[in-house]
């Protein structure tokens, strides 16, 4: 060991006078002194692990979920955010710059989290950026309405040896319920900087970002108190760190990893052991599994130091206010009301989708990307026809027409977070539970599958924010069956061919048929997957308010942000993949690669009635579901006008009805697929996912053609 | 007089103290980062008997699923049945 410290136990104990830090160099010169410019001078870093910027003074901000994190983040780096994943991990990573009073800042989001033990991979990457990169000043966020709960978070931070400030929000809501808190008897009992904030109004930021400066410049000595176990357990932890102590590697705080294994957390586990001498490792498992239940321990020590801390900085309300919160959570979770606020709220959200989203999609295809197709097509006049193909057919066609999905999806993505943003979500969440229980899922996983409704690419991504792996794997296989805006697209064409003034009913019969497919896979799954086990259904629900736009767009213009990024890498390279597919080698759709794939496949196709154009009209629709429409304009060679009038002549019902079905129930878009492959890690659950929605549409496909042949008597 | 229920037994603002807990340590560690430790006030906001309940944890608002309020012991405070929010 080589790192000189003081013993073990009391660096976990005793008060200890924080070093102050070295104070910095000036940073760069920052043009604007103004500290909430939006546009700051510095320039936005790049990705990676966050790096530290030359120069540049790291500030993490940490918080648990619902504390306005984000908000305070939103206010401080502004338009100079970039987003990102942290390496390895499938959790979002966001970082900006922020330049205060010629101090340049680096400001990292930390994930929000309850805790720092492993549970997740929030935990996870929260934990070791604190401990492995060091920051130079942690701002811990607080909600000033729940401070105690809150605080749990601070309770943890404290045991790592960096320097805290810590952020006291909402203390307007707070004030609201008669709520009172003394900042500076809380400073005095913490031993660190607090700032009062309402960064929802944008005050108390200003003076955040001063403390920031002050701490960093060594102008404010922390001292700060850290919690201690409850008694009971204080020999066994004095026990483990003298066992482990001696061997345990920077920049780990022995006192930390001695409570972390008390507390029975995995990942510290697993390190320890990989550093100890086999023979002390046996004696540190036997402490442990004498004490299995010292995580309550452990996490009871830090709320008897909270309420310590607290108790003579808190004046208490009156009991017996009925608050807001209540009064609507009388509604919102109530069994049959919360199920009549949802669907009003989803209807709504579909009749925007409907009125708006569509025909903007529709009038984007035909003035912007055929426009544009025809443009190029002029300009390209002299150019070889494979050139011509290649750019209009394969690159505007394909991943042109996906980008007209962005005003549908800028309607979903501006519902999701404005109900996320005002707190319903966890109620849409708590009131589907009991359905979602069906299928071994819980309630969390209701908000991404409804994305899916706009496009299961989001869908897909979603699915983090469901904290259980297993749950968050069996939402993400079960999303693609959620009939998107795509899917319905091509119903909404070929119903009417086929049914006439029936077509509404049939649509909305295969909407709902999906999602009881959806249902029953799910319950399948979950019984072969997980032997029917079931996720932990634990869920905070935060208190509402009012919605705060800032936070609402910067989160739609993200969201946004990554479907284009994913249209113009993936999706892009995938459409001329299969643009040359179609093409190859005599430059038809009729004499090419695919349609000899679809004439192999014609045999398979028989079972449901379809002849091969059908079968090369569904390959095609692999890149973009809408694309079967075109597909069969093109090998009826009627345009996708005409084709009405061809396709009754020459398709049957049972036929029409067999490729609407399995139209919704086909394997996922390219698209879906990549975001399949890149959240869960492998090819392996896409896959399955493929082969499992094959098997699914062209089985209940076959079942509906010959149904129909034996009603119609054809 | 130590009379221990199980959480999902309690009926809507009946209050006590969380005594013990049962359950994995992934659980009990979720759990008690939310509040849920020994000696913690608890008041049952929404149990109607099947499906998830809401319960008041050091004043936040927890949605649980029923077994995990299985798993939950508490001591119910006397007199703490009865409309304290009025």
């Amino acid at each position: 060991m080589d790192r000189p410290r003081s013993s073990p136990l009391e660096e976990l104990v005793v008060r200890e006078a924080f070093p102050a830090a070295e104070p910095l160099p000036a940073g760069p010169a920052c043009p604007t002194p103004n500290p909430l410019d939006l546009l700051c001078g510095c320039e936005a870093r790049s990705g990676g692990a966050c790096p530290r910027r030359e120069g540049a003074v790291v500030v993490a901000l940490a918080g648990q979920p619902n504390v306005g994190k984000s908000t305070v983040f939103n206010l401080l780096t502004g338009l100079s955010q970039h987003v990102g994943n942290w390496p390895g991990k499938t959790v979002e990573q966001k970082s900006g710059t922020f330049c205060h009073d010629g101090l340049a800042m680096q400001i990292v989001d930390l994930p929000g989290t309850y805790s720092l033990t492993a549970n997740s991979p929030e935990e996870q990457v929260a934990r070791d950026y604190i401990i492995r990169e060091h920051p130079d000043v942690v701002v811990v966020v607080v909600d000033a309405a729940i401070l105690e709960r809150s605080l749990y978070l601070l309770a943890e931070i404290m045991h790592l040896s960096v320097p805290v400030i810590l952020g006291l929000n909402m203390v307007d809501v707070a004030r609201q319920q008669g709520l009172r808190v003394d900042t500076h008897v809380l400073e005095a009992a913490l031993g660190i900087p607090v700032v009062p904030m309402t960064a929802s109004r944008n005050r108390g930021v200003h003076e955040l970002v001063d403390k920031i400066a002050a701490v960093v410049r060594g102008e404010i000595t922390l001292a700060p108190r850290r919690p201690e176990i409850r008694e009971d357990h204080r020999t066994v932890l004095a026990e483990l760190l003298e066992l482990a102590g001696p061997y345990l590697p920077p920049p780990y705080p022995p006192g930390w990893v001695a409570l972390k294994m008390l507390e029975g957390d995995r990942e510290i586990t697993r390190l320890v052991r990989a550093q100890l001498p086999a023979a002390v490792w046996g004696q540190v498992e036997a402490i442990l599994h004498a004490h299995e239940d010292a995580v309550l321990a452990v996490a009871g020590g830090r709320y008897d130091w909270i309420e310590r801390m607290v108790r003579a900085a808190v004046a208490r309300p009156r009991a017996g206010r009925v608050t807001l919160t209540e009064r609507l959570d009388r509604i919102a979770t109530h069994p049959l009301g919360g199920l009549l606020v949802l669907a009003g709220a989803l209807g709504l959200v579909f009749w925007l989708t409907y009125t708006i989203g569509v025909p903007l999609q529709e009038w984007l295809d035909r003035v912007v990307v055929q426009g544009l197709a025809a443009a190029v097509s002029g300009l390209l006049a002299g150019a070889p026809a494979w050139v011509v193909g290649l750019v209009v057919d394969g690159v505007i066609g394909g991943a042109g027409t996906m980008l007209t999905f962005a005003p549908i999806l800028v309607i979903f993505f501006a519902a999701m977070s404005f109900l996320e943003d005002v707190g319903y979500m966890a109620r849409a969440a708590y009131s589907m539970d009991r359905f979602m229980h069906q299928m071994g899922l819980h309630g969390k996983s209701f908000m991404p599958l409804f994305l899916g409704f706009g496009c299961n690419v989001p869908a897909v991504m979603g699915a983090r924010i469901v904290d259980e792996p297993r749950a968050r794997l069996l939402t993400i296989l079960l999303a693609p069956l959620v009939p998107c805006t795509a899917r319905m697209a091509v119903v909404a064409v070929l119903a009417p061919i086929f049914f006439g003034p029936y077509a509404m009913w049939v649509s909305w019969g295969l909407v709902l048929f999906s999602l009881l497919m959806l249902a029953v896979l799910g319950a399948i799954l979950n019984r072969a997957l997980f032997k029917g086990e079931r996720a932990a259904f634990i869920m905070e629900m935060p208190l509402y308010h009012l919605p705060n736009w800032r936070t609402i767009g910067l989160g739609v213009g993200q969201r946004l942000l990554s479907f284009l990024r994913k249209a113009g890498t993936v999706i892009l390279a995938v459409s001329v993949v299969v643009w040359a597919l179609s093409t190859l080698p005599h430059g038809q759709v009729e004499t090419s690669i695919l349609a000899a794939v679809g004439r192999g496949l014609a045999p398979v196709g028989a079972l449901l009635g379809f002849d091969w154009r059908m079968m090369v009209a569904l390959l095609t629709s692999f890149i973009a579901k809408e694309n079967a429409v075109a597909t069969l304009g093109v090998l009826y060679g009627t345009g996708a006008e005409g084709l009405a009038a061809v396709l009754t002549g020459q398709v049957t019902l049972a036929s029409g009805l067999a490729f609407m079905v399995v139209t919704m129930l086909f394997v996922p878009c390219v698209a879906t697929l990549a975001a399949m492959r890149q959240e869960t890690g492998s090819w392996k659950w896409p896959l399955l996912g493929v082969a499992m929605q094959l098997l699914l549409s062209f089985g209940i496909g076959a079942l509906a053609y010959q149904l129909v042949r034996l009603l119609t008597g054809t | 007089m130590e009379q221990l229920v199980s959480l999902d037994t309690l009926v809507p603002l009946q209050k006590g103290y969380l005594r013990s807990l049962e359950g994995g340590r992934g659980l009990l560690s979720r759990l008690a980062s939310l509040g849920f430790t020994p000696g913690a006030p608890i008041e049952v906001v929404q149990n109607r008997g099947r499906g998830p309940l809401i319960v008041l944890v050091r004043e936040c608002r927890i949605a649980l699923g029923r077994g995990e309020a299985r798993k939950i012991w508490v001591q119910v405070e006397r007199n703490g049945h009865g409309p304290a929010t009025e």
